[in-house]
């Protein structure tokens, strides 16, 4: 008895938290037909949102992939003073608001700012641009591929490493060799997780990009002015785009992770 | 280099005009009533996630029902969702057409919802590792002592899961107090009533206002901070046990 009541409730609150609201959306988009969506989701504007979605997450990916593990190895495999001190600054943006990345930058780059004199100076715009939006996306994203790594590092020791450069190898070819392929999954993973975060970052990015439509303005943005506009179907239509790209993200989370425990 | 330096500036520029000025600006009634408003909801949400949370995880974790494994899966979509897609989400359920008939647009408990949406996996995910760890063995021995289901729970299992309820509790806290996305349709962001912190600064960003920006920010940065010692404070005592 006690078992049905404790799966009720666990079921029933994700129900009324998670899915219902979920299901309402793909409801409410098609309810007045496809129409108003399909024109908002072929809205010059609405395609350019989503293809500087995709550059970004396409910059800042790599870059935090490389950084991860770089990171990753730095924290588990060196002794170094401030190692601890590394390791909770790459937590610092989970623990962070966004906005209050958004607004660090701006104060960074911004007119008044540290370099936002030296960039205005040589004609870079860094504020209200694709380079602020690409850095505050690098920076909310960090943590994800370094979090996987490093419990993963520490698990597999580093006798095989220690085996391999006695055997001759050198740094590269142990870490291509060794390191990489042990670390490979977590890798993926965090990859995964941080893709997710680029796509989704909503935050920060307002902040600094000053949402100017066709020009700075990503999926997540078009998706407020949308709504606020008061064309919601099409909010709901941008929306189911980028909840449809969350799902794929979701299954490859679910595909990835047995994988990972299993090894 | 990328995180250190930006967060120097956002310092710098808060205390810029004096720590005086800092200070009437972070203590100005609007500002106050964001912040106060910002940390009862991730309170609550904290409460109610350290509930639902180990519930969850259990009933993953020691039960056995049809579609188990897609339940599993689906705890993670929070994550994967754009919070502004969530936020949109809640509204077209329980917003001002809801077919449910419940409006909960422009009021706190909006609020409330769309944060427990966001947090709702950071619990479970802590927890079900921990529990799936945990020794059956002790569980056994005490009920065959004699302990009550309740006596097994309080004295046995919640010890060894209470790390990670806890360092879950604080990432869902964190996440609570500077969330944004979720929010900011949902809310309506009238000040003093639905404006929490980070829309608070968001607003002020947008109106050039960037002294009253910068010291709200630079106080949930502080609660940023003081969180993250607590999360690696738990995490030292989690590996000390293992370590014992």
């Amino acid at each position: 008895m006690r078992r049905y009541v404790l799966r009720l409730t666990a079921v029933g609150y994700l129900v009324l938290v998670l899915l219902a609201p979920l299901a309402m959306v793909f409801w409410r988009a098609f309810s007045h037909g496809g129409g108003e969506v399909w024109s908002t989701l072929s809205d010059p504007n609405t395609v350019h949102a989503f293809q500087l979605t995709v550059e970004i997450a396409a910059i800042a990916v790599p870059l935090n992939t490389f950084f991860g593990i770089v990171c990753g190895l730095l924290i588990v495999r060196r002794r170094f003073p401030g190692a601890g001190f590394v390791n909770a600054l790459v937590d610092l943006p989970l623990a962070i608001s966004p906005v209050v990345v958004g607004l660090s930058l701006f104060l960074l780059y911004g007119r008044t700012g540290w370099f936002g004199n030296w960039f205005t100076n040589h004609g870079i715009q860094i504020l209200f641009a694709f380079p602020s939006m690409v850095i505050a996306t690098v920076f909310i994203s960090l943590p994800f591929v370094c979090r996987e790594v490093v419990p993963t590092l520490r698990e597999i020791g580093d006798e095989q490493e220690q085996a391999a450069s006695t055997l001759g190898a050198n740094g590269w070819q142990t870490f291509k060799r060794i390191t990489l392929p042990s670390i490979r999954w977590a890798v993926i993973y965090g990859v995964v997780l941080t893709t997710a975060r680029c796509i989704g970052e909503y935050g920060a990015v307002a902040v600094v990009s000053g949402h100017i439509e066709g020009k700075t303005e990503t999926a997540t943005l078009r998706v407020e002015d949308a709504y606020q506009n008061f064309q919601q179907a099409g909010a709901y239509g941008i929306s189911i785009v980028l909840a449809v790209m969350s799902v794929i993200v979701l299954v490859a989370m679910t595909l990835l992770k047995p994988k990972e425990e299993a090894r | 280099m990328l995180v250190v330096l930006p967060i120097a500036a956002l310092v710098w520029a808060s205390r810029a005009d004096g720590v005086g000025s800092f200070w009437s600006v972070a203590s100005s009634p609007e500002s106050v009533a964001a912040l106060k408003l910002s940390l009862g909801l991730a309170v609550l949400v904290s409460v109610v996630n350290a509930v639902f949370g180990t519930v969850i995880a259990w009933v993953l974790v020691r039960d056995e029902f049809w579609g188990k494994s897609f339940v599993n899966a689906v705890i993670d979509l929070p994550f994967a969702l754009p919070t502004i897609v969530a936020g949109l989400t809640l509204l077209a359920l329980y917003g001002p057409t809801s077919p449910v008939g419940i409006d909960i647009s422009l009021t706190r408990t909006g609020i409330f919802v769309a944060l427990l949406f966001v947090t709702l996996p950071f619990v479970v995910r802590t927890v079900q590792p921990v529990l799936l760890e945990l020794d059956r063995e002790a569980e056994e021995a005490a009920r065959s002592l004699g302990a009550g289901e309740l006596r097994v729970f309080r004295s046995i299992i919640l010890p060894g899961i209470l790390p990670g309820i806890l360092s879950g509790v604080a990432l869902a806290f964190a996440r609570a107090v500077g969330e944004i996305g979720a929010v900011v349709l949902i809310a309506g962001n009238q000040p003093f009533r639905t404006e929490v912190a980070s829309v608070f600064v968001f607003l002020h960003i947008q109106g050039g206002d960037q002294a009253g920006a910068a010291a709200v920010a630079v106080v949930m940065l502080l609660i940023s901070f003081a969180l993250l010692l607590a999360i690696g404070g738990l995490r030292y005592l989690a590996t000390r046990y293992e370590r014992a």
